[in-house]
This record gives structure tokens, C-alpha cells and sequence, in this order.
């Protein structure tokens, strides 16, 4: 991310939300709001005294997945590129109270500035990549495994945060209340391969499961079980990761979790959770008594992805995902010439997928400028002057404002005119054509296909 | 099925086309009854050639298109929508019945929805008599 930054060549608009995009492939246009930070991104260091010095407190980190804090003033994380904190106006005391400006005061470079305003940017650009990424499975939706309700059912993301030596918790796996767990479940597919939250596997959380285990087997003493529906090791290297957990003392259990509670039904059930299943090797009901469970929450699309969609006019798949042109064919383009998906916005996948697939859409967005032209479709409506009656019913059908009426007639705009052909389905007076979809041509070709009917 | 219906399908370019290459893909049986005809946007097919495509001895005729606000031309499918549903009442009016008229949304994703589609039409036009009968009638 870093070089990311430092390249000349690339600009990094953050904290920034695109708008609108008209145009066409070679000359989009871009509207780009630039929300206010409330910090001068030239002045800024990074030096982060700032964040140290506000005042504010007891504010749920959203990078550490609400396990750790943060400041009024701050930086997402700490190797955000670029590095400039932003004001959170909600909790900061200058926007909520009037008084406080501690930030502004200390700064040494007077990059605080209470008084910007979002900008709005107009950029004219060529061609477009759309890599916005995915939400994860909101776990409060599948009540019976407790996740907000029951103490130590935390989420796959809160329990990366916490094994994580730059974490709140600096690597030690806690429970609330600051013991270090015995016996610790991870149950997969929360939330996917589930028919009534999503179908759709969300091919990552085998393996993040399994480097939980491994982790926990690492820095804690605790039993560990694992209760999966079918072990995903598909990459590289992932299937010789799972066998050596199997080597490892990692409990497997074959079968998905089906109920976290806390009600015991033996002394050894007292005060732990107690993790319901069907052991599907065994054959028989299960009950775990543990203390901590990590439900391995499913790949979402983002919350936003329906107007995302319509911003950047792309079609979704059924799973809600952006949908590429062509599967095996065109994996990285989309039905709008000159924009381009990658990552987990056109589907789950890991990291290694993911940089594979952002090469690909990066190189065919390249190879699309350095031609420095593009290939139109010869789509293009066409007028009999002759026919036409000047009645403008062609006018108010076309979607892009391609047809006037100049002289009693209509004329074509043929470069705003996308060849859709509604104009061509409107027309009374059979005045208008569509090059390559003429009547005559689709005529002969319902014709044709009507005897290979009559043939079969 | 007393007799094999002949049908045709209109399908856009952007949602309904590639919706039957994936139940292609998926390898979805559907009725071999339909043969597929592309256009750019359902927007093209006007009444005219669906008139025609009954003329030239079409049992049915289905026009597919993209869901509304889906459309990749904006609003192509609106048009056709209206243009259909005007159409059938003139079909009836001249003695064709509007049920071998039918318009539908696929999206580029409903492989199974159009292999759906596409079954459940080629039954009810094999309940209607061959058109071939109205056209001599």
C-alpha cells in the first residue's frame, strides 16, 4: 500500500465516495465526493500527536471489530495509506459541544482545520476498475448461536483482532473476564452454505478456521474443536495446512454447529457454553462444553453493492455479487465496455485469488488505453428520411437523447446513440432501422429458425 | 402434447441472452420447443415483427428482457412493456389468443428461471391449437 502511495502515477482519493459516472468507455466522467476529513491532507506528517492528545475516549475501534478504542481524531489503522487521521464528527468534542480544538492547538504543522467542507471532483478517465470488496455475515442474524447475547461468542474478525500480536489484547486470547480459555470451538460456515442466509460458500473460512486452531494451539494450552460441513482446503499448499492440524491435536468434528447456549444439563455444563451438533461421522447428537466459540461468519456483497451497481451500471449475480461478462471467458470485465471487477466484490475469495484476479483486470484496463482507441459496436439507428413523418414519438422513446427533430425529420446523434433500438420498436411509420438488427435480417432469421423447428 | 409448438424467443442481449447461454452453461434441460433469436434490447422488437413471426407460423412468441432498472439501455424494457401489453389486447381482438404473447424478465444470473419460463410457455401454447389452423381459418 505504501508504494501504492508513493507512485507517481497513481493518485489515492480515501475517505471519498464516487457519485455519478456518465460517459463511455475511453471518456468517463467521474463525479467524486471528497468528504471533509476535517485535516489538511498537504500539511499533515502523520506524526499522530493528534490522536494521542484528543481528549475523547471509549470509542469502539471499527478496524479492531469493536474489541479495541480509538480517538475522536484518528488513523483507521496503523499503516493506513495515506497517513492522515480524519475527525469522526459524531464523537468529536469541537463538532458536538463547540469547545475542545485540543487537536488544533497541538498540532505543530496547523493541519487541523474545522471548517473544510467536502469537495467535489470531476475526473475524466478512460477506464474504470470497481474492487469494493464485501461485507461480512452479520452474526445477530442467526440468534441461536448467541452472538451478542452470551458472553465469549465472538465473531472470526473480533477473534483475528484479539490472536493478533498488534491487536487490543497484544496477541492473548482473553475470555471476558480475563481468563485464558480452556476449550475453545470454531464452528463453520455461519452464515453461507446456509439456505437461509446465503447459498453460497464463502471459500475463505475453512482455511482462516484453520489458522485459528493452529494459532490457538500455539499460544494457549486450550482443546480445540472444529465443527465444519465439508473441509475446503482447495488452494495451494491448504490441504497439506489441514493435515498438519490433524497432526496437531485439533479436535474435527463433522458436522455443522447447530445451538450455542449457556443452560447446563450436567455439573461439567456449569458455566461454559455449551456448543449443540450432530456429529455426522458418529452418528450421534453432540454436546461441548467449551469456553469461548468463534463463529467463522460467510463473505457477503456489501450493503451498498445495489447502487454501486447502478452507479457503475453493472449487473449482479444471483448471490448479489457483481457479475463478470463471461465466466471462464471474461472473469475480470462486465457488461459496460471499459469497466473492469476484481476481488471478493465479484465473488468470496482469498487474498492469493484476489491479487491474481486485480492483475488481470489491472493489465486489461492497461491494454485497453495503450491501444489508444476502442472497437464500437456497429450498432447504430438509422433513418429513412422519406418514411418519416416528423411525429417525434422516436424522440421521447430513446434512453440517451440521441434523436432530434431537425427539418420535419428525425436525425441521429451517432455517437450517443448506443443502438438499443427502441426507437426502431416505437416508430409508426416503419421509418427508422438498426443497422445489423434490421427488419429484413431478423425477419430471415426467425424464418430460419422456425424451419430448424419445423426440422426437429 | 397433442402436436410440437413452434416458438420463438426475443431475447436482449444483456440480461436474457447470456441467462440462456447459463442454463446452457449449467447444462439446464429446458424444451427444445423454443429457438432464440438475440436482439440488443427487448426495445427493438416491435409489434410489427411479432405479428410477423406469428404470420411465418410461430405457436408462440416469447420477448425477454432485463429486470426493471436493470436494463443496460436505461429503459429500453419499459417500452416493450407497454408495447406488449397493447399488443395483446389487439391480439385478441383479432382472434389470436394473447396467451402465445408473452413477455418476461431474465437476468444474465436466471439460467433456471429461464429454463422455467421457457418450459411453462411451451405447455400452455401446446393446450392452444396450432397457429397454422387460425392462419387458414
Amino acid at each position: 500500500m505504501v508504494s501504492v502511495g508513493q507512485h507517481e502515477n497513481i493518485e489515492i482519493l480515501s475517505y471519498s465516495e464516487v457519485e455519478e459516472v456518465s460517459g463511455f468507455v475511453g471518456s468517463f466522467k467521474v463525479k467524486v465526493r471528497k468528504k471533509a476529513r476535517y485535516v489538511n491532507e498537504d500539511l499533515c506528517t502523520g506524526c499522530g500527536l493528534c490522536q494521542e492528545k484528543c481528549p475523547t475516549k471509549d470509542i469502539l475501534s471499527e478496524f479492531e471489530a469493536g474489541i479495541g478504542t480509538r480517538k475522536a481524531i484518528y488513523m483507521p489503522f496503523a499503516q493506513a495509506v495515506p497517513r492522515v487521521p480524519v475527525i469522526d464528527t459524531e464523537h468529536c468534542r469541537h463538532f458536538q459541544k463547540g469547545k475542545c480544538g485540543v487537536c488544533q492547538k497541538l498540532c505543530p504543522r496547523g493541519a487541523v482545520d474545522y471548517e473544510q467542507e467536502d469537495q467535489i471532483l470531476e475526473l475524466a478517465v478512460g477506464t474504470i476498475l470497481v474492487t469494493t470488496g464485501f461485507d461480512l455475515f452479520d452474526a445477530t442474524r442467526a440468534p441461536e448461536y448467541g452472538y451478542g447475547r452470551l458472553d465469549n461468542v465472538v465473531t472470526s474478525l473480533e477473534f483475528e483482532r484479539m490472536i493478533s500480536a498488534s491487536g487490543p489484547t497484544h496477541g492473548k486470547v482473553l475470555l471476558k473476564d480475563g481468563r485464558e480459555p480452556q476449550s475453545v470451538a470454531i464452528l463453520h460456515c455461519i452464515g453461507s452454505r446456509d439456505e437461509r442466509y446465503n447459498v453460497h460458500c464463502s471459500r475463505v473460512c475453512c482455511m482462516w478456521s484453520l489458522k485459528f486452531a493452529h494459532l490457538l494451539k500455539d499460544v494457549t494450552d486450550a482443546e480445540v474443536y472444529e465443527l465444519y460441513i465439508d473441509m475446503r482446503a482447495f488452494g495451494k499448499g491448504y490441504e497439506e495446512f489441514y493435515r498438519r492440524l490433524l497432526r496437531e491435536g485439533v479436535i474435527f468434528i463433522r458436522g455443522k454447529g447447530a445451538e450455542v447456549t449457556d443452560v447446563p444439563e450436567s455439573p461439567e455444563e456449569e458455566g461454559k457454553l455449551i456448543v449443540k451438533c450432530e456429529d455426522t461421522l458418529l452418528g450421534e447428537l453432540r454436546r461441548l462444553p467449551v469456553d469461548m466459540v468463534v463463529l467463522s461468519t460467510g463473505l457477503e456483497p456489501r450493503r451498498d453493492a445495489v447502487q454501486v451497481a447502478h452507479t457503475f451500471g453493472l449487473s449482479r449475480s444471483g448471490d448479489g455479487f457483481f457479475l463478470e461478462k463471461h465466466v471462464k471467458l471474461a472473469p475480470v470485465e462486465t457488461a459496460s465496455d471499459g469497466i473492469f471487477i476484481a476481488g471478493a466484490c465479484q465473488g468470496p475469495k482469498d487474498i492469493p485469488d484476489t491479487v491474481a484476479q486485480a492483475g488481470a483486470a489491472a493489465v486489461a484496463a492497461l491494454a485497453m488505453m495503450d491501444r489508444g482507441k476502442v472497437t464500437l459496436q456497429p450498432y447504430v439507428a438509422i433513418v429513412d428520411v422519406e418514411r418519416c413523418s416528423g411525429c417525434g414519438e422516436c424522440v421521447l422513446a430513446c434512453p440517451y437523447s440521441a434523436i432530434e427533430l431537425v427539418d420535419g425529420h428525425a436525425q441521429i446523434e451517432e455517437t450517443a446513440c448506443k443502438g438499443c433500438g427502441t426507437c426502431v420498436g416505437h416508430c409508426l411509420s416503419k421509418a427508422l432501422s438498426l443497422s445489423h438488427f434490421t427488419d429484413e435480417e431478423l425477419v430471415a432469421e426467425m424464418r430460419g429458425a422456425l424451419r430448424v423447428l419445423e426440422v426437429a | 402434447m397433442t402436436y410440437e409448438p413452434k416458438i420463438i424467443a426475443y431475447a436482449c442481449t444483456y440480461c436474457s441472452y447470456p441467462g440462456a447461454d447459463l442454463a446452457g452453461i449449467s447444462r439446464i434441460k429446458y424444451s427444445p420447443n423454443v429457438n432464440i433469436i438475440r436482439v440488443l434490447c427487448s426495445g427493438r422488437v416491435s409489434p410489427e415483427l411479432i405479428l410477423r413471426t406469428f404470420r411465418e407460423g410461430a405457436d408462440g412468441v416469447l420477448v425477454l428482457g432485463c429486470h426493471y432498472g436493470d436494463c443496460h439501455f436505461i429503459n429500453g424494457n419499459h417500452r416493450t412493456a407497454k408495447r406488449v401489453a397493447v399488443l395483446k389486447r389487439l391480439l385478441e381482438y383479432a382472434g389470436i389468443e394473447p396467451e402465445r404473447l408473452r413477455l418476461e424478465w431474465v437476468s444474465a444470473s436466471e439460467g433456471e428461471r429461464f429454463a422455467k419460463i421457457v418450459d411453462e410457455f411451451t405447455n400452455t401454447v401446446s393446450q392452444l391449437p396450432p397457429i397454422q389452423e387460425l392462419l387458414r381459418g
